[in-house]
């Protein structure tokens, strides 16, 4: 087996007194779909976050390609590591560059068009010439459906929509990792399938993603792997049959049959 | 697990190395120590001077002025800019445009002309009476007893702070979401419920900021009123320099006032914004 392209080993994380992270280790693989379940306040999306530094682990680290993402270690004396210093601001959008993220509320730029939401990124970060990234944008939004809505703003747009965009957006920077947080949580039922549906085309491109959903079936169909958060350790991790049909735990288990 | 993962678990994460920080750090203290050193060792402030004069029972009124002046503008001032933002944003057409002009005009004219006008209202229109518009009047009386120089000051001050604070008010409202009214209107609020219940208190974290800059800045103002004679506290240190000659010292009593004026008021911000971001708490 190849290397892992995420390797998180005892990530911790608390908020004031409430522990929300237990010390995760996990590994993801490169090219695949991993769905994270669990229970509202399982530490699900925390876990996301700190993978690309939008929260500040209190102990353990997220490895992403061999490089720790959000810290540079000591040179090591004596086999040993004094410290793991936070990167500056420049090191650290550098590496988030390299991780794409969707939001459960899109979080769009409301006072710019499709199309400027997609060219921001790659423009500011000098990875393309303003034409370079608004050919590569309308590409994109034609990969998702929304050819000829380049110029609509977000408030002009449904909910599928904007998230679609928003993949869109993620994608501009081709990232390495794909994050989506409950792409579907906000959405009418009848405009979920538009976005699972792009998801799903991604998986077949041989993206590499971590999906946080309460969609079972998608994780069924389309995940490589199940991991099952609870009160902020992992539960069990296996391919998608395994975990949600033989949960070895009887919270997996509980948690199963209340969603579906 | 390898050597290397065991390393790293055990390694303490600290945040980045920051050297421009210590030394812009360093430069502003050096700049500060000179700074306090030359307001105490230089003999010519005359700190005696200044702690003689005060609490000087004329630079006492003369504060108690600026100190009645400010609050009595800005609360009469502010009320009316609410009524002007309210006109402005949901009123009929011919107030709206009225409440436009008005705006226009006052922030059209320096303040410290507004102040001269009133004050010489008098060689403006010398009778001032009340009666039915181009016809017969009923009672009139002089504008030079009407107007004294105190009362020029509140009127000046007071439509200067409704001009501006209608604005903050207004832009203030304009940030509130669209659905908040729709919603409160959805729950049979009416039209003047909705804006003082609902959309106000919300407009509040945007109003403060901008409020406390403008309670400081008419503070400041008022010592303006020194032109036309009004006693605030400028004027009675004035007063008393115009004697004795002792003119630093005396504007230093004045600025020291001043600025424990102003740090009271910004601290009183500081609770005030506490108080409306009140359930947007949390983390972040």
């Amino acid at each position: 087996m190849s290397a892992p392209l995420l390797r998180i080993r005892g990530l911790r994380k608390s908020f004031g007194a409430h522990a929300v992270l237990h010390g995760i280790d996990l590994d993801i693989p490169r090219g695949g779909v991993t769905v994270l379940l669990g229970p509202s306040g399982s530490g699900k999306s925390t876990l996301l976050r700190c993978i690309n530094h939008l929260e500040k682990p209190d102990a353990g680290f997220v490895e992403l390609g061999g490089e720790i993402i959000g810290y540079r270690p000591d040179r090591p004396t004596g086999g040993r590591i004094r410290h793991l210093r936070e990167l500056r601001d420049r090191d650290l959008a550098r590496q988030r560059a390299r991780i794409g993220m969707v939001f459960q509320q899109f979080n769009l730029f409301p006072h710019m068009t499709a199309l400027e939401n997609l060219v921001e990124a790659p423009v500011a970060l000098r990875r393309a010439s303003k034409k370079q990234a608004t050919d590569t944008a309308l590409e994109l939004l034609d990969r998702v459906g929304l050819s000829g809505r380049e110029h609509a703003y977000p408030k002009q747009l449904s909910g599928g929509q904007q998230q679609r965009v928003a993949i869109a957006r993620a994608l501009a920077l081709r990232p390495e990792l794909l994050l989506f947080d409950e792409p579907t949580s906000a959405l009418d039922p009848e405009l979920v399938g538009e976005v699972l549906h792009v998801i799903k085309d991604l998986a077949l491109g041989g993206m590499s993603m971590i999906v946080v959903t309460h969609e079972i079936n998608f994780a069924r169909e389309v995940a490589d792997t199940v991991v099952f958060l609870d009160a902020g350790r992992v539960l069990e991790t296996g391919r998608p049959e395994d975990v949600l049909d033989g949960a070895a735990h009887e919270r997996t288990r509980a948690f199963l049959e209340a969603v579906l | 697990m390898s050597l290397t993962d065991a390393a790293l678990l055990e390694a303490k994460l600290v945040p980045p190395r920051r050297p421009a920080r210590w030394v812009t750090g360093a430069v502003t203290l050096v700049l500060a120590a000179m700074l306090v050193h030359t307001l105490l060792t230089d003999h010519r402030f005359q700190w005696s001077v200044v702690g003689r004069y005060f609490t000087e029972s004329s630079v006492v009124d003369g504060l108690e002025l600026t100190l009645w002046l400010t609050a009595a503008t800005m609360a009469a001032g502010f009320a009316l800019g609410v009524v002007l933002a309210y006109v402005r944003l949901w009123g009929s057409p011919i107030p709206r445009a009225f409440a436009f002009g008005y705006v226009w005009l006052i922030r059209s004219v320096p303040l410290l002309v507004q102040l001269l006008f009133w004050y010489e209202l008098a060689s403006l229109y010398p009778k001032l009476s009340i009666g039915i518009p181009f016809g017969p009047s009923f009672a009139s009386a002089d504008t030079a007893h009407l107007f004294s120089g105190e009362l020029a000051a509140f009127v000046t001050l007071t439509l200067d702070v409704a001009a501006f604070s209608s604005e903050i008010v207004r832009g203030g409202i304009l940030s509130v979401d669209r659905g908040q009214s729709e919603a409160a209107q959805a729950l049979g609020l009416g039209r003047f419920r909705v804006f003082r219940r609902i959309v106000l208190p919300q407009a509040m974290p945007a109003i403060v900021p901008a409020g406390g800059n403008l309670l400081i800045g008419t503070l400041k103002s008022t010592s303006l009123v020194s032109v036309i004679a009004v006693v605030d506290l400028l004027y009675s240190v004035q007063l008393i320099y115009n004697a004795n000659f002792e003119v630093i010292p005396l504007l230093l009593v004045a600025t020291l006032w001043y600025v424990i004026l102003t740090t009271l008021l910004s601290i009183g911000q500081h609770y005030v914004e506490r108080y409306y971001a009140r359930g947007n708490g949390g983390r972040r």
